[in-house]
């Protein structure tokens, strides 16, 4: 099945957690990542018992600090 | 509104044979007023833009001097004015690039003491956050919802940037996406990581046009979207973003009803 993942194209095996999908497209610090699944923000409390399926659609959202000094 | 001079209709002859912009334009520009939080990677080059577009009040708030390392992306300060007040230098250098600006400058830090009353100064018409650390990032955000006044977020590391424009009842805030301020030290700065000069370019030009396209109020903003940008693909991706309404602070029953001073990371306050 095929998933995408910010925009890239992802084949995953079966539907996954958001958690293990985070794992599997090498998120850098999920702790920290905002999720949208179809569009919707999945809250982190939800990332274990959201499932990704076939032909959804992920945004992982990164915090960007830099600017000033 | 007085019309303009023909000094300014040479000087803003590109922006006046706009069809979206003309002289009704230029005139909305020149009586604009613009907040620029951070004169640093992302408000430098967003500030010489305003400045040089014409805008006609630029706020400069830092409470930083001047450091050799910053000349490497923060085009308003000359190699010259390293150990002077980046709002001073900042202020020099509107002041030698365009007549018609009119530079108000704070030297502070901004806190929840301050920022209201910083953007109520001039009563500002658009903010550019261009700081570099969590706790401004979320400070400026709730005092925007709070004082209902539309900002643009920006942030950069290493090759990469991204941007949102909040618009009070037309979209998110950036707490809407970001609910909660990651730890100290948990995500690491521009300091820390590196960034390439030219990010602050892109991205506070953008911030820059932003503020451009309000005041003029043409165009469609980054209201409802979050712009990233990676400069190593060199691709830019607007992601569709919506209003959370259990944001803690626009959301349908907020939570957060004052401004909150989060810890500074101590890396950022160091002074050099
Ligand atoms: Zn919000």
């Amino acid at each position: 099945m095929k998933v995408t993942v910010n925009g890239e194209p992802l084949e995953i095996e079966q539907p996954i957690s958001v958690q293990e999908l985070l794992v599997v497209a090498k998120a850098e610090q999920p702790e920290y990542v905002t999720v949208q699944l179809n569009g919707e923000f999945v809250d982190h409390a939800g990332f274990a018992s959201t499932t990704v399926k076939d032909g959804d659609t992920v945004e992982f959202l990164y915090f960007m600090g830099g600017g000033a000094r | 509104m007085s019309k303009l001079t023909n000094e300014q209709l040479e000087r803003y002859s590109r922006h006046i044979i706009l069809r979206q912009v003309g002289g009704k334009g230029q005139e909305k520009l020149l009586g604009g007023k613009v907040l620029v939080i951070g004169t640093g990677g992302l408000g430098a080059p967003a500030a010489m833009y305003l400045a040089a577009a014409g805008v006609g009040k630029i706020g400069l708030v830092d409470f930083d001097v001047v450091d050799l390392s910053n000349l490497q992306r923060q085009i308003i300060h000359q190699t010259a004015d390293v150990g002077k007040p980046k709002i001073q230098s900042g202020k020099e250098t509107i002041n030698a690039m365009n007549p018609d600006v009119e530079v108000h400058t704070y030297n502070e830090l901004v806190t929840s003491a301050n920022i209201r009353d910083i953007i109520r100064d001039q009563d500002y018409d658009f903010i550019i956050d261009g700081t570099d650390n969590f706790p401004a990032k979320f400070l400026i955000n709730d005092a925007c919802v709070f004082e209902n006044k539309p900002f643009t977020h920006a942030g950069i590391i290493r090759f990469q940037g991204q941007l949102m424009t909040y618009v009070p009842g037309q979209g998110p805030c950036y707490r809407c996406v970001f609910p909660t301020m990651p730890p100290k030290d948990a995500v690491p700065t521009c300091r820390q990581a590196g960034v390439l000069g030219v990010m602050g370019g892109i991205i506070g030009t953008l911030q820059a046009t932003e503020a451009l396209k309000y005041i003029l109020g043409i165009g469609d903003l980054l209201t409802g979207y979050l712009l990233t940008f990676d400069a190593l693909k060199m691709n830019f991706r607007k992601v569709k973003i919506h209003r959370n309404p259990k944001c803690a602070v626009c959301g349908d029953a907020p939570t957060i009803t004052e401004l909150i001073d989060y810890e500074q990371p101590a890396c950022d306050l160091r002074k050099h």
